[in-house]
């Protein structure tokens, strides 16, 4: 049974439906990467997971039980934590204070949590006290991911992390997103960087139009001519 | 020609209501056409009044009088003063999002509301203008409270078919497109600020038409004869109920919660005497709990807006 | 000329401190809610009354009296939010605008049907201001500052300090990110309505003290307070308390060159320079 499974979701915003027969599957422990052009739906189908747009045909199921269309304050509890491609972070809020906020479902002790966030992004320990606002934009990506892992997640959905970013700093969030993987969280990610994110992705999906189009294992959706052509942009 | 007490009040009642009803039109061209929130009504409305008084009342001592103007050309100059003051607050304000426009307008109403209560050279402070000339005082008195209604419906029907075609027309268009959609419009070349100045401008001037003609109704205005407030509200509850962006529902909403206020009139006379004096909170609640309720299951009111017939009835070709 | 600045300087800081303490809350609600509460002067004179009531037929000291009321007014505030605002969550904020405005009568009108539309005072004794070189400075003026700068203190420790405080911060920042960050926002709103209205709360009580309490006294506040946040930068607490303050003082202070009666204007021709000129306050907000 798949960690996280969608079939058939047809859903947008109000009237007209972005999503158009949209199936996918994340299996424990997978990094999978969704692709595919502007306006294929990637993010909507991100939003539709965790409750921000509604689903009006098909299904979502996480570890087997029903989450369609459920509002993301039931989800988190449940182990998924999405992290939006823009204002992902509190701006007046501290480094610390956001992670805390990450943890705010939590009645028990995150401290452990935080410590590893903080181990995981260096960077961050040294500005504990900052606010948010005045960092840049890879710290403040790297902020945005370490506050969803505060809720100790078994699915970790991200909307282009590497959206704007630097190359140095696509490569270190890559990097990282690999070693939180590798500490056995699971990973949807929708990427624009595709190149670089399929080279690692144990599984990929094409969208387009709002629904599947092409299916396979990270490097080999990368090696595809077609793919490489059309979607890679050379 | 003698009516019954009834009709009396009756006549009295329209008459009245029909006064508010062109002010819910007026406010019906800032809100339901463009989108403008103004809860400084009563200042439109007691600038119309006063200017009507001070144009229309002898010579006195007690404050500026003796230009004995007749009353339509005194009423049309009370619509162009209210029309003045409002284009001079509108060059600041108009382009303020809807909140920050309401708090303006709160203060344009307050600032209104103190000259008039100060400046006592002007109108005679708290102790107010009495002896305002009523129209058609040659004949008995309850002729008179008709040919007022009569003339007061007629000024609703002007008013009311001019706003139809004001709606109905390019501009009018143009004004719900800026309303609902703002950055749109402005993408599309559009003056937004023009045709927000515009749309405030005709509203205070309807509403300072409606005050003149309120002045010379009650004989008598000061600046607590009518509580501010309370006529802000009370305009603000007919749109609403009526429906907004809906001139016939502007008439109808006015009448309607004339009515019901008139109303509770009835029901507080049945209330024992210590409560007399509470009888005028008890109907302000009972509106304002209205309004609620008006807000949370219908808020588009009784007739919600439609979208227009074009004034040319051409069929397009394809 | 210069004892008359200062002395006014003085009743600016008490009066600003008033419309510090309403714009706090005012502007916190802005910030999480997204509208201008059009009843936060009268959840001021509710909270005046409150305070009548446990001083008044109860005889209990004001001591008693201030966090009674301020706890009243904050539940009070609390269900309104569950029976009304709650059922208008989703609809356009002009529409909050307008109910608030209609809330507004209704409390209003209650409080005229329960204690009467006249003038009433909490005390009839009249402190002796205390004297120091030509400057005047009543006793109850200087525990009203007392209390209101400890008010702030406590504010300041809360929103730093606590988880809720925190989250309240964060949703006043991005209140979609916050519901997904799992942040429950309907207990920070109600949280957001328990700050705010026993502050109201409060600030009714002061301004009671300090003139006389009546029906209208919130409403009549009610456009300072505003101008007091929109000084600040609608959202952000602190800028209002500032504005607050600054708002007094020049209010005050412009008493030397203006009719007493025109103060209000003082106030408005503030909220249109802000507006016109510096629409996200002299701090910069939203």
């Amino acid at each position: 049974m798949a960690l996280l499974e969608l079939q058939g979701v047809r859903g947008g915003y109000g009237e007209a439906d972005i999503l158009n027969g949209v199936d996918l599957r994340v299996e424990e422990g997978e990094i999978v990467v969704v692709i595919g052009p502007n306006g294929a739906g990637k993010s909507t189908a991100m939003k539709a997971v965790f409750g921000l747009v509604r689903v009006r045909e098909g299904r979502i199921r996480f570890d087997g039980r029903e989450i369609t269309n459920l509002p993301p304050e039931r989800l988190v509890p449940l182990g998924l934590s999405y992290v939006p491609q823009e204002r992902n972070v509190f701006p007046s809020l501290t480094v610390q204070e956001n992670l805390e906020m990450g943890a705010y479902v939590r009645r028990d002790d995150f401290r452990p949590e935080l410590e590893e966030v903080f181990a995981l992004f260096p960077a961050l320990a040294e500005r504990r006290d900052q606010r948010v606002g005045t960092m840049s934009g890879g710290e403040r990506q790297m902020v945005a991911i370490g506050r969803a892992l505060m809720t100790k997640p078994r699915l970790l959905l991200l909307d282009e992390p590497t959206a704007g970013l630097s190359p140095k700093f696509t490569a270190l969030i890559f990097e990282r997103i690999r070693a939180i993987n590798a500490r056995g969280v699971s990973v949807l990610m929708v990427e624009q960087n595709a190149r670089e994110a399929l080279s690692f992705a144990d599984r990929a999906y094409v969208l387009v139009g709002g629904a599947n189009r092409f299916e396979d294992h990270g490097p080999a959706v990368l090696a595809h001519p077609e793919i490489a052509e059309l979607f890679l942009g050379g | 020609m003698e009516l019954g007490g009834l009709a009396s009040f009756l006549v009295f009642f329209l008459t009245l209501a029909g006064i508010y009803a062109i002010m819910t039109l007026g406010l019906n061209v800032q809100w339901g056409f463009s989108g403008q929130f103004n809860i400084g009504i009563a200042g439109f409305w007691a600038v119309g009044s006063y200017a009507a008084a001070i144009l229309t009342t002898p010579e006195s001592p007690y404050h500026l009088g003796g230009f004995a103007w007749p009353m339509l050309p005194s009423a049309l100059f009370a619509a162009a003063l209210s029309a003045l003051i409002a284009l001079l607050i509108g060059l600041i304000c108009v382009n303020l999002r809807t909140d920050y426009l309401a708090i303006a307008t709160i203060g344009i109403g307050e600032i209104i509301r103190l000259v008039l209560k100060n400046e006592e050279w002007l109108t005679n402070g708290v102790r107010g203008i009495p002896a305002i000339p009523r129209p058609f005082s040659g004949y008995g008195r309850d002729v008179q409270a008709l040919l007022f209604l009569a003339l007061v419906v007629a000024a609703i029907i002007v008013v009311h078919a001019l706003l139809e075609r004001a709606r109905r027309s390019p501009w009018g268009r143009v004004q719900r497109a800026i309303r609902d959609n703002e950055a749109a419009a402005r993408a599309s070349g559009k003056n937004v600020l023009r045709f927000r100045l515009e749309a405030f401008v005709l509203g205070a001037a309807i509403m300072g038409f409606g005050g003149a003609l309120y002045a010379h109704f009650a004989g008598f205005i000061s600046p607590e004869a009518f509580d501010p407030l309370f006529a802000t509200f009370l305009v603000w509850v007919m749109l609403i109920a009526g429906g907004s962006g809906n001139n016939r529902g502007a008439i109808l909403g006015a009448f309607a919660i004339w009515a019901l206020w008139s109303g509770t009139q009835f029901l507080t006379a049945y209330l024992p005497i210590e409560w007399a004096a509470r009888g005028g909170a008890l109907r302000v609640l009972l509106v304002g709990l209205l309004l609620q309720v008006i807000l949370i299951s219908r808020p588009e009111g009784l007739l919600p807006e439609r979208p227009p017939r074009p004034i040319a009835g051409r069929a397009r070709r394809p | 000329m210069l004892i008359d600045l200062l002395q006014l300087t003085i009743f600016g800081l008490v009066v600003g401190g008033i419309f510090a303490l309403g714009a706090v809350g005012v502007s916190m609600l802005f910030g999480i809610l997204r509208f201008a509460n059009f009843a936060h002067g009268d959840m001021m004179t509710l909270g005046g009354y409150f305070a009548l009531v446990v001083v008044g037929p109860l005889a209990l000291p004001m001591w008693i009296a201030f966090p009674v009321a301020l706890a009243a007014t904050a539940a009070v505030a609390v269900v309104i939010d569950r029976l009304l605002f709650r059922r208008l969550r989703r609809t356009a904020p002009v529409i909050l605008l307008i109910s608030s405005f209609g809330l507004a009568l209704i409390l209003r009108s209650i409080i005229q049907i329960v204690w009467g539309p006249e003038n009433v005072v909490y005390w009839t004794e009249i402190t002796l201001p205390w004297r120091f070189g030509g400057l005047r400075i009543r006793p109850d003026h200087l525990v009203m500052l007392a209390v209101t700068v400890t008010l702030v203190v406590l504010l300041h420790l809360f929103l730093t300090r606590t988880r809720m405080g925190k989250a309240m911060r964060a949703m006043a920042d991005d209140p979609d990110l916050a519901r997904v960050t799992g942040i429950d926002t309907e207990r920070v709103i109600a949280w957001t309505w328990i700050i705010g209205g026993a502050l109201a709360a409060a600030a009714g009580i002061f301004l009671a003290v300090d003139t006389r309490l009546n029906p209208l006294l919130g409403w009549n506040t009610l456009l300072p307070v505003f101008a007091a946040a929109l000084l600040g930068g609608i959202g952000k607490p602190y800028g209002a308390i500032a504005g607050g303050f600054l708002l007094g003082i020049v209010s005050e202070v412009s008493t030397l060159f203006l009719e007493p009666v025109y103060k209000p204007a003082v106030a408005f021709a503030l909220i249109v320079l802000v507006l016109v000129y510096r629409p996200t306050g002299i701090f910069g907000g939203r």
